[in-house]
């Protein structure tokens, strides 16, 4: 007979008793929804992580004091040896396009009659383009102004909604606000920033009354070359800082890109293992369904009789039950997929992160409904295909 | 001399139920020819149903020869009585003759689909059966929202789709009243005149008495085989 015949007759089958074939496809509608809502929350908060992550600079090297380790530690501050002209020197190496000094302190910012503890980035004008700041209004401090260590700031959006509350962004430009008491110019207001950033030079001499650095920002031409990089500026830097040793180094490289990679990996994992755990209701299903299968065939035991008599052979029975159990797990992972879609996306608005569906998570919910009902429909369907006709037809 | 269309060559049949051995049929010989119309009788119990079984390619013979149109089908695997079963013999039986909630039209084209004939022509020979029992009408009702005759009616418009060599009727009357059952010995005594073998399966002498031919059975061996003289 011809598949489609076979699709026909399934279908016919199953209409005969719907409620039954809801119940039945119960476990895979939940299975399929569970695996296909896990897969795309993972996904759509690993895009997250990594999207937050590569705006930051996914092209950025970030260069800190103290020892080689992972995280922030309080070590950083104690450590001083990490100095103007070792920028200097780093923008020397090829592959390297720009380069900002870094010294970062909180402080507290006075105006309007609001107070707000806020955290204070020194910077070279260059960290607008190697951040790739946006400004909702107003613009950063040039070279001159660094040079002059001028008392100019740009402030984060949300500094300013504290501040003076929604919508002060064009009134806010060329106000002045207070740094630790001292007098700053506002230049421009930075979209999607809780911090105050003024002029390196600035900073380190009035504001924070040190020489050192807290971090350098490295932007780089090939982000593919980026291990090469890392490996010039540790020797550069070993060599500025008399070190012999790599494991003595007083300072540390950051590559962006490879903490995207380690929490892409991590996510991915814990998707995995969830998904792995959501696969466990499916097998649970494909065993439902197997029941229900076995029962339909005690039921029909002389229908299958009269289609023996009338001439059906052993694949015919066993092709129809088969597809039968198939039609079964494929309308419920179908029925599963769209629930596990809107599942997804109520649940990544809830979570506001972004709402994900691949391709391959949809050829996954549908081979794996197709796998389930071959591999749980078979038994019931051979134990069909093999009875005798005689004994189905007399069977009561 | 020309060959029967039906050869049963000292059949004998024994089911084995655990320890129990029981011989329902002890050497039956007969033959049917092309075009008659044959009753077996018999009382429950006698093999009159195993005769059928195996005269409709349902089981095989434990030992003895069956012939059909010249075939030894004795031993046959299952697929290839499966096919007998298809193109040659078309079946009535007493009770649970169409697929439930199944349209009359979707239970006579059901051997077609089995045979593999093209799917063009499904519509067009169960319409043309059906109009030989007179149900045309009722070709797209669902087979539980038929009357007892009905079914029986549909069942042998089932029986004759595939064109078979002979029709089997096993107690067809059996759950009908009286007159559907003459109904139905009435078409099935037109259907023969048309030219189609027939056997019909029962215990009761009235629906024999429709047929020509009577082979009667009685613990396992034939009893009597008589010919109805021409009225």
């Amino acid at each position: 007979m011809e598949l489609a015949e076979l699709f026909l007759l399934a279908i016919e089958a199953l209409r005969r008793n719907v409620g039954r074939t809801l119940l039945t496809m119960l476990g895979i509608i939940i299975g399929i929804a569970s695996v296909i809502t896990i897969m795309s929350l993972g996904k759509g908060s690993t895009k997250s992580i990594v999207d937050s992550i590569s705006a930051f600079g996914a092209n950025v090297l970030t260069v800190s004091p103290g020892k080689a380790r992972r995280g922030p530690g309080g070590e950083s501050s104690t450590v001083t040896t990490l100095v103007s002209d070792d920028a200097k020197e780093i923008e020397k190496l090829s592959n390297v396009e720009a380069v900002s000094r870094v010294v970062s302190k909180s402080k507290t910012i006075t105006a309007n009659s609001e107070s707000e503890n806020v955290l204070v980035r020194g910077v070279d004008a260059v960290y607008s383009e190697i951040q790739s700041l946006e400004f909702l209004s107003g613009g950063f401090f040039s070279d001159g102004d660094v040079s002059s260590a001028a008392k100019d700031v740009a402030l984060g959006d949300e500094v300013v909604e504290e501040l003076y509350g929604i919508g002060a962004e064009e009134f806010v430009i060329g106000e002045t606000i207070r740094i630790d008491n001292r007098v700053f110019q506002v230049v421009g207001v930075i979209k999607e920033s809780g911090e105050a950033v003024v002029p390196v030079t600035t900073a380190s001499s009035i504001l924070f009354g040190q020489t050192h650095l807290d971090s350098i920002s490295v932007k780089m031409i090939e982000t593919d070359l980026s291990s090469i990089l890392e490996t010039e500026i540790e020797n550069l830097l070993l060599d500025q800082h008399d070190i012999d040793e790599v494991a003595a180094a007083d300072f540390n490289i950051r590559n962006s890109q490879s903490m995207v990679d380690t929490i892409s990996s991590v996510t991915g994992t814990l998707t995995a293992l969830l998904s792995g755990i959501a696969a466990i209701s499916l097998v649970v299903g494909g065993i439902g369904i197997m029941n229900i299968m076995l029962v339909t065939v005690t039921e029909r035991t002389r229908e299958i009789g009269l289609l023996k008599a009338l001439g059906a052979k052993y694949r015919d029975v066993l092709s129809q039950f088969l597809i039968e159990a198939v039609v079964l797990t494929i309308l419920g992972g179908l029925i599963g997929m769209t629930l596990g879609i809107l599942v997804a996306l109520v649940a990544s608005r809830a979570m506001s992160i972004p709402f994900v569906v691949t391709l391959s998570s949809i050829g996954l919910s549908v081979g794996v409904s197709v796998g389930v009902g071959v591999l749980f429909g078979w038994y019931p369907a051979k134990k069909a295909a093999k009875l005798h006709p005689i004994d189905a037809l007399r069977y009561e | 001399m020309k060959k029967p269309l039906i050869s049963f060559d000292k059949i004998t049949k024994t089911y084995i139920t655990g320890p129990v051995e029981y011989q329902a049929l002890k050497g039956v010989s007969f033959k049917i020819d092309k075009g008659e119309f044959v009753s077996i009788m018999g009382p429950s119990g006698s093999g009159k149903s195993t005769i059928m079984n195996i005269m409709g390619a349902l089981d095989t013979p434990t030992t003895g020869k069956y012939k059909l149109r010249g075939k030894d089908i004795s031993k046959y695997s299952e697929d290839e009585l499966a096919g007998i079963r298809n193109k040659e013999v078309g079946f009535v039986f007493q009770s649970f003759n169409l697929l439930p909630r199944t349209t009359v039209l979707k239970n006579v084209i059901r051997p077609m689909m089995y045979a593999g004939i093209k799917k063009e022509e499904w519509e067009k020979r169960a319409v043309e059966k059906l109009a030989l029992v007179g149900l045309v009408d009722k070709m797209d009702n669902l087979s539980n929202h038929l009357s007892g005759g009905q079914i029986q009616r549909v069942a042998i418009a089932r029986a004759l789709v595939m064109n078979p060599s002979i029709v089997m009727a096993d107690e067809p009357t059996g759950n009908l009243d009286t007159k559907t059952a003459e109904e139905i010995m009435t078409t099935l005594s037109r259907l023969n005149k048309q030219g189609t073998t027939v056997v019909v399966i029962t215990h009761e002498e009235n629906i024999a008495e429709f047929t020509e031919r009577m082979i009667r059975v009685k613990d396992g061996v034939v009893e009597e085989d008589k010919v109805k003289k021409e009225m």
